[in-house]
């Protein structure tokens, strides 16, 4: 664990502690299940227990003649208004978009699809409920393997797509034939990258409240993108955008999960429009690992051409994605991520794409932690060292040979992106540094006469976010675009509120943020308030994710910054009798050059913009300044990652002994929310390393739907890790920031199955698939010794 | 993961208890297996009759040649225990490795032999050492060995009125071990064995490979026999037929078995 003080200063790069963790240690948060309207009653729905069926009919009756039941609405009696749910289909692309009603019209296509909605008292009497509504179904044949989707002769998912494709994302460069052809040797490999979920400590939930009178609707929900979310309501509930508010009280975590739009969402909404008072849904635990998104779900098939110094020469990346039953938010644009990033932080100039997405009688997946980006990762980490092993060649050295060098910035990748700074060489010495790589040897022999195989794995990745230029998001068909807002506002007293559109979720923005306010503006640390995720409040915001926040995020709220002080200037000059070019910034005030004594703080500066009468001709009274920041380019954070584990034979348990990671993300601000990111990111991947998979069986059903079968880990099941920065500035932001809150997730996975296989290697195990689960490793080490 | 509606009541006696069951109240323990299976609605008892109040059914004291365990000890309560660590340490390190402090803090070992889960530890571990249960029911008590107890998946020979008031365990098995084989520190065995090393030889049984705790006579019989526990490892898998699942072949069970039983029979011997 990389060690730092704690001081109590407040500026940018400062570890201070963060302001919010008070009232979540305390239990003051205040999550949506801690929201009582007054009226409010209780939604539980009704949902398919199969992977595919037809609905002949639902019998309501015996729900509604239970005392505490109001109502039970299935699809035939929700008002008249309300819509289905279609995410915006991209012009020019092929892909798919099967509608969503909001609850099922005549056919379920995966286990706990939304039948009906049933409206009580309490969720208990709600619960009762809804094991009273019969519902009427057919089953029919199930796909849910996406490879098994797309064979010829499949059931079919949605009858009126007879191939089950969703959507292709082909591309390929010039040349790319001929490089393959003139490859001294090529390198396949076969890597399954499984269905996971998020599983966020809070799961979802939601609050409609539909004020009959006015039409205004109200929508308490635990979210990552409020604004969307409105946006959302409006279209599907058939409302005004302008009468539809969304409030987003704490939320426990999202991991992508709730940087969607659900169908439940909606639903409260429209139930309260029927009802007539406010609905509370809250998803419970089982219910989650059905009805809210899963990830990843990628199988990949690679070639890779390569030269005798272990140069990829030209590379053949053909991948299916298993999109599940429909296309949520983002689900089609997920695939783009992973396209982006193929080549990974190697200049690999020629290559081929194809991307093949699925529908499956599955849950729909999205965006999970990583979004598209560790599925790419995985995969060509684990090529470097199939080709590294090919080779007979170190991993590190093949590395090596095929990283884009730090005089090739700004870089130009082969699948359209420009990788704006990087030194990978530079984190992959000081990972190799730190892991004492070079002793490696001895650590392997000593363990081997302890009986136990010892591995060591690298993981050298870079990373797109900082989501996104709005011209990209449309162009891969995110129907938002990427900009972010924010406003700076000065009090009379000369606190600031800063009103921002990202949406923390866990990830400390009222810190970091606030930080930011006391370097670029000399208001305190504790001065200052940051809000956040309310409609009401805000111009729109286009939420957190994608390692967007800062970024965006908090690039736009350094440029209302900059305005404020720049206005600021003009009052001060005002009120010093002198002029604009007079004045310099001593970071909490501004002065008469040379002169500490002819100078006017900010705190003044803002009582006298309040007060308004001194002001500069033509200027405006107060002290707030808004942007929306629309950033010019992706940031792309890098860094290596080195496991080291050590097998037990007898058993097939991977123990992590040794975990590094050495990371870039530019800039820091508070280097113990970086530290923190890159803690629990690394945690997640080694959840799908070692522990998580989220399984269907053939009939469609779940075999995953509780924390006894879906393990996550745990504190007792983590190692310990060693971190380490490099700070390569960003060059597209002033700020020079990159973003860390994916990257632990997106290096980890690989660094830990690297490491397993290497530690096999000697067997002659050439590659594992995750979860590296006992019972999987100890069956590769008895097929490879058979 | 919300139960459906039922009846709670508290009885301060087993008597109470008793009549409660008669009335077709369930039993409830720690809760710790019977809360979840009601709130993914796997059990939805209209009425429940909490032993928490219950003073005589918690405890451990000598009885003769037995130890006597009140049914609604805790696992933490057991796990610390001088008189099970020094007569049947299997047992006491069996419940040491139950799930998590706060699980072993509320779950206790009379709810663990009634739930009958076929990956439960204290079963294997009081199977290990030829524990007995005393179960109460309105025609009185009745002793039944802990081999006729468990007979199938979440099934118990009780009747539908009795209740465990204690489990025996019978001394002389201070040579003895748990060893369990788990992914998450949290998670239930995959396989667990317990071996005893008792005056009549080594028992061992075993949780995870049947539908419930079963001894592993291959193992035992190569090591009484003289075998290696290297050899006796090898013979462990033999009669045994575990169920492939999520956690594994029927192949690795029987592996798991042996290697956990030779690692157990070590231990034991210390
Ligand atoms: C996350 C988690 C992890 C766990 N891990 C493990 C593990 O690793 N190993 C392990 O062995 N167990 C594990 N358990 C289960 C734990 O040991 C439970 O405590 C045990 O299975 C049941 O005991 P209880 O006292 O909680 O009984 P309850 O849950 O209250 O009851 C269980 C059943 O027994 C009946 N019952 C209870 N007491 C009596 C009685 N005196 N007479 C008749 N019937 C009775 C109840 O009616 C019910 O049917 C775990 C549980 C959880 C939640």
């Amino acid at each position: 664990m990389a060690t730092m003080e704690t001081k109590a200063a407040g500026g940018i790069g400062d570890a201070v502690l963060r302001k919010e963790d008070r009232k979540f240690v305390t239990g003051e948060g205040r999550y949506v299940d801690d929201l009582r309207l007054p009226g409010m009653l209780h939604a539980v729905f009704v949902r398919s227990p199969f992977g595919h069926a037809k609905i002949n009919g639902i019998d309501t009756s015996k729900a509604e003649a239970l005392p505490g039941v109001h109502r039970v609405l299935t699809h035939a009696t929700l008002p008249a208004e309300t819509g289905v749910l279609s995410a915006s289909n991209p012009p020019g692309s092929d892909v798919r978009q099967p509608e969503q009603p909001l609850l099922a019209r005549d056919e379920v296509r995966y286990v706990g699809e939304p039948v009906a909605i049933v409206i009580a008292d309490d969720r208990y009497i709600a619960k009762d409920g809804a094991d009273l509504v019969l519902v009427d179904y057919d089953p029919l044949p199930v796909v849910c393997d996406a490879e098994a989707a797309l064979a010829d002769g499949a059931p079919l998912v949605h009858s009126e797509y007879p191939d089950n494709a969703a959507a292709t994302i082909s591309h390929e460069t010039d040349g790319f034939a001929e490089a393959m052809q003139g490859a001294a040797r090529t390198v396949e490999l076969r890597v399954v990258n499984q269905r996971v979920t998020p599983m966020p400590m809070e799961t979802r939930g939601c609050i409609g409240d539909w004020q009959q009178a006015t039409g205004e609707v109200t929508l308490y929900t635990s979210t990552q993108v409020a604004h969307f979310v409105r946006t959302f309501v409006s279209i599907v509930c058939g409302t005004s955008e302008a009468k539809v508010r969304v409030v987003t009280p704490d939320v426990g975590g999202g991991f992508g999960a709730k940087l969607n739009t659900y169908r439940e969402e909606f639903a409260v909404c429209s139930a309260s429009r029927a009802v007539g008072v406010p609905i509370k849904w809250i998803e419970d635990r089982s219910e989650n690992a059905v009805a809210t998104i899963h990830g990843r779900d990628q199988v990949q098939y690679y070639t890779a051409g390569v030269d005798e110094s272990g140069k990829v020469v030209a590379l053949k990346f053909d991948a299916i994605q298993n999109n599940g039953a429909y296309h949520q938010l983002l689900t089609p644009s997920i695939s783009h991520l992973t396209v982006f990033m193929v080549p990974g932080c190697y200049d690999i100039q020629n290559i081929s794409i194809r991307m093949r997405q699925a529908f499956t009688n599955t849950t729909p997946t999205d965006a999970y932690r990583g979004a598209g980006r560790p599925e790419a990762t995985h995969g060509i980490e684990r090529l470097m060292d199939a080709i590294a092993d090919d080779l007979g060649m170190d991993a590190a050295e093949v590395r090596r040979v095929n990283f884009i060098k730090p005089e090739q910035f700004p870089y130009s990748s082969s699948t359209g992106l420009v990788y704006d700074s990087g030194e990978y060489d530079a984190t992959l010495d000081e990972a190799l540094r730190l892991s004492d790589y070079a002793g490696f040897e001895a650590r392997r022999a000593a363990s081997e006469a302890n009986g136990k195989y010892r591995g060591i794995g690298l993981s050298t990745y870079v990373e797109v976010c900082g989501l996104a230029p709005s011209a990209v998001t449309a162009a891969i068909g995110i129907g938002a675009p990427g900009w972010e807002h924010s406003t700076v506002r000065l009090h009379p007293t000369g606190k600031a509120t800063v009103i921002t559109g990202t949406s923390p979720h866990g990830q400390g923005h009222a810190t970091s943020w606030s930080q930011i306010v006391q370097t670029e503006l000399g208001i305190p640390f504790d001065d200052v308030e940051v809000i956040h995720g309310d409609t009401a409040f805000q111009p729109y915001g286009l939420g957190t994710y994608g390692s967007r926040s800062l970024a965006v995020g908090g690039v736009a709220l350094y440029r209302s910054l900059g305005k404020v002080r720049e206005k600021a200037r003009e009052i001060a000059a005002n009120l010093l009798e002198c002029s604009v070019e007079d004045l310099e910034w001593t970071g909490t005030s501004w002065q008469v050059k040379g002169s500490p004594d002819r100078a006017k703080t900010i705190q003044e500066l803002a009582g006298a913009a309040w007060a308004a009468s001194s002001m500069p001709e033509g200027v405006e009274p107060v002290l707030e300044a808004t942007t929306f920041h629309d950033p010019p380019n992706f940031t792309f954070p890098f860094g290596t990652h080195v496991c080291e584990v050590e097998i037990d034979p007898a058993t097939g348990r991977i123990e992590i002994v040794n975990y590094t990671a050495v990371d870039d993300c530019g800039n820091v601000i508070n280097p113990l929310i970086v530290d923190g990111q890159v803690h629990g990111g690394i945690i997640q991947g080694l959840g799908q390393a070692l522990y998580e998979e989220t399984v269907y069986g053939e009939d469609g059903q779940m075999l995953t739907p509780t924390l006894v079968e879906y393990l996550v880990p745990s504190a007792a099941d983590v190692p310990e890790m060693t971190l380490a920065r490099t700070t390569t500035p960003s060059p597209s932001n002033p700020m020079g920031v990159k973003g860390i809150g994916e990257a632990g997730t997106i290096a980890a996975s690989s660094a830990i199955v690297n490491a397993a296989v290497d530690a096999l290697s000697g067997l002659g195990v050439r590659h594992l698939e995750m979860p590296m689960q006992p019972a999987r490793v100890w069956g590769a080490i008895q097929e490879a010794k058979a | 993961m919300i139960p459906s509606t039922l009846e709670y009541t508290k009885a301060s006696s087993i008597d109470e208890a008793i009549a409660a069951v008669q009335a077709g109240a369930r039993p409830l323990a720690g809760g710790q297996s019977l809360m979840p299976m009601m709130r993914l609605r796997l059990a939805a008892p209209g009425a429940v009759v909490d032993l928490g109040g219950i003073a005589e059914l918690v405890g451990v004291c000598e009885d003769g040649d037995e130890i006597a365990v009140g049914a609604m000890t805790t696992h933490r309560a057991v796990a610390a225990d001088p008189l099970i660590g020094e007569h049947c340490r299997v047992v006491a390190q069996a419940a040491s490795g139950v799930g998590s402090l706060v699980i072993r803090g509320r779950g206790t070992i009379g709810g663990s032999l009634a739930h009958a889960d076929p990956h439960g530890d204290l079963p294997a571990a009081i199977l290990a050492v030829g524990g007995a249960v005393i179960a109460r029911g309105p025609g009185g008590e009745r002793r039944i060995e802990i081999g006729d107890l468990i007979t199938s998946y979440l099934t118990t020979s009780l009747a539908d009125d009795e209740i465990i008031t204690q489990v025996r365990l019978p001394k002389g098995n201070g040579r003895s071990a748990y060893a369990k084989f788990h992914r998450r520190a949290i998670d239930w065995s995959i396989v667990g064995v317990g071996v005893a090393i008792g005056a009549d030889g080594v028992r061992a049984a075993a949780t995870g490979v049947a539908d419930r705790p079963v001894r592993l006579a291959g193992f035992e019989a190569a090591i009484n026999g003289g075998a290696s526990a290297e050899e006796a490892a090898r013979a462990a898998g033999e009669g045994i037929d575990p169920t492939a699942d999520l956690d594994g072949s029927t192949e690795y069970k029987r592996h798991l078995a042996g290697v956990l039983a030779a690692q157990a029979h070590q231990a034991a011997q210390g």
